[in-house]
């Protein structure tokens, strides 16, 4: 199953689902010629773009709004919170090429503070597929739920079989482990996966959690990877807003003294091939492994 | 004496004209504006400035109904230029949609009446106050009622009022671009033209003119008119709606109260008591210059 695929069938069961965007269609093209009335291409224009997706759900339709992650959550950001998030409206925001995954367009285009800006709005839910499984998987979940919605659109090919069924605020977890545990979300998953391989054979134990949406998120998940010795973040996003942030602001309400190490991005990553704008970000699965080792052997 | 003999002995009086009768409800409702100017102050120069267009939407173009605000097929009405709601709020009191008292709890934290249009109130569509944002939401009801597959709804038609200082905003403007692309009727854009935006003249900060030529390159119908004159107002929406089309319409800011017409200074204005009854009486004589006593 693909996006476009998983998604037709539920424009079938959904009438009140529309297809809306700014000239942004790499996630949608065939889907687009198939869709008639319910695609709507407003052309090169975000505001424009989101303000008339409110007033289709103001009128009783979903509409699933595809544009560039950078431009839709930024440019756009006034009228997502004032004309989504105010009047809590079901429109579905779906970001192309967020974070890491902007790879070779360099910073106009990398959307690493999205999480931050979208998890402020009340009521906003913000999505994080780990690959092209979990984006598909998503899907009925974030549809069925009537809030709004921003989906960071990843397509990677998974990696591992998921577990259970995709919930909304409901994390993953692939294992558990008493030295350290990793948080991670969307692309970088699989660094996180490679990275958990690498310390289990280095006799650690390694836990790793997949969080799947950051608004809502597990809580209960993150209050059980404070019991590991040392809690790793791992983000293709600034380090202050999302999940780190996330962490910080559960430990300190919960009285958690949790040793953190994060792992994100501190500016604007240079520009390249995936895996060398990766590696040179330090976030491919070298680099984190790296890191933990680093910390773990200090701390004996 | 019983009734019939006073509905026999009392001469019929002659039925009120429709421009009067709208006339009339403009003057209470800006009488309305002015009492909440005097609770905690408003945006009296721009409210005033469309009360007259609000009037005729309300009373004479909008398929709309008081008692099921949330009719399926109604017309949807978008305050765009939040600032003026004291307007709607009293025209939307003077068609029936809420009590006049409630006008009066003006910036009372539990009663929603506040600077900017919102949900609370029975009547508005959606709420406003960041400019530039109700012609794309417009845009996308229009859309959707295009889509409709009941007749009634898809033939509802949906206006958005903008100020002219609001033209400032790029938003506007990628509106305006799209919208002819998309729709091929059922849009109306009323531009509330009084020349005036919150410090300085439109002509004076970034300069509008030629507007007309402006929106028609874009692809939309113009109609200009006066936007204080009903029978005038009546013949430029007729114009409108066969495509998706502009009424431009030249406004007085302040209209109504000669202290405040037409001056740069009137934006916000806390009406003290004394300003009040000034205000109150100059409004009274301007009625009375332009339809005599009451008969």
């Amino acid at each position: 199953m693909s996006y476009e695929t998983t998604l037709e069938e539920l424009m079938h069961e959904h009438p009140e689902l529309m297809l809306l965007t700014a000239e942004n269609r790499a996630a949608i093209r065939s889907l687009a010629t198939r869709a008639g009335e319910r695609f709507i291409d407003v052309g090169i224009c975000e505001q424009t773009l989101v303000g008339v997706a409110a007033g289709l759900a103001l009128s009783g339709r979903v509409p699933m709004v595809h544009a560039l992650a950078p431009f839709l959550t930024m440019r756009a950001f006034e009228f997502i919170r004032t004309d989504v998030g105010i009047p809590n409206l079901p429109v579905k925001l779906v970001g192309f090429i967020p974070g890491i995954l902007s790879d070779g367009n360099g910073p106009t285009h990398q959307a690493i503070e999205d999480v931050a800006l979208m998890r402020n709005i009340p009521g906003m839910r913000v999505l994080c597929p780990a690959d092209e499984d979990e984006l598909c998987a998503c899907l009925p979940a974030m549809i069925q739920d009537r809030g709004p919605a921003y989906l960071r659109y990843n397509q990677l090919p998974a990696r591992v079989r998921h577990k259970g069924d995709w919930e909304l605020g409901k994390a993953e977890v692939l294992q558990s482990g008493r030295d350290v545990c990793l948080l991670s979300y969307g692309a970088l998953f699989a660094q996180a996966l490679e990275a958990t391989e690498r310390l289990d054979q280095l006799g650690y134990s390694v836990g790793l959690v997949n969080l799947r949406s950051l608004a809502p998120v597990d809580e209960a998940a993150l209050l059980e990877a404070f019991e590991s010795k040392l809690v790793v973040t791992l983000e293709d996003h600034f380090v202050r807003g999302a999940l780190r942030s996330l962490v910080c602001e559960l430990a300190v309400e919960r009285g958690a003294n949790i040793e953190l190490l994060p792992i994100g991005l501190q500016s604007w990553f240079r520009a390249g091939h995936f895996q060398a704008a990766l590696e040179h970000a330090a976030l491919d699965a070298d680099s984190i492994v790296e890191r933990i080792v680093g910390r773990l052997e200090e701390g004996r | 004496m019983d009734l019939v003999d006073t509905v026999v002995a009392t001469p019929r009086p002659r039925p009120m004209s429709e421009a009067r009768s709208l006339a009339n409800a403009a003057y209470r409702a800006r009488s309305s504006v002015l009492e909440m100017s005097a609770r905690g102050g408003c945006f009296v120069g721009s409210a005033l400035s469309c009360v007259d267009l609000l009037v005729e939407l309300y009373f004479r173009q909008l398929r709309v109904d008081p008692i099921d605000p949330h009719w399926d097929a109604r017309d949807i009405f978008l305050l765009s230029k939040g600032h003026a709601v004291p307007a709607l709020y009293a025209v939307l009191a003077e068609r029936g949609f809420l009590r006049r008292e409630r006008l009066m709890t003006h910036l009372e934290v539990e009663g929603s009446v506040y600077w900017h249009p919102n949900r609370d109130i029975p009547g508005v569509e959606f709420h406003s106050g960041s400019l530039g944002h109700c012609l794309p939401v417009g845009l996308g009801i229009a859309l959707e009622r295009a889509r409709s597959r009941d007749t009634d709804r898809r033939q509802s038609q949906v206006f958005v009022m903008l100020g002219d200082g609001e033209l400032n905003e790029g938003s506007v403007w990628e509106s305006l671009l799209v919208a002819p692309q998309l729709l091929s009727n059922g849009l109306t854009v009323i531009v509330d033209r009084n020349r005036i935006q919150a410090n300085e003249r439109t002509e004076m900060l970034v300069p509008l003119e030629p507007l007309r030529s402006k929106l028609e390159a874009f692809g939309w119908r113009v109609v200009e008119t006066n936007g204080h004159d009903f029978p005038a107002l009546e013949r430029a929406f007729e114009l409108c709606g066969e495509r998706p089309s502009v009424l431009l319409a030249e406004t007085n800011r302040g209209c109504g109260v000669e202290s405040l017409q037409n001056r740069v200074g009137g934006w916000f204005v806390h009406a003290s008591p004394t300003e009040l009854e000034l205000y109150q009486r100059e409004l009274l004589a301007s009625h009375r210059a332009a339809w005599g006593e009451q008969e």
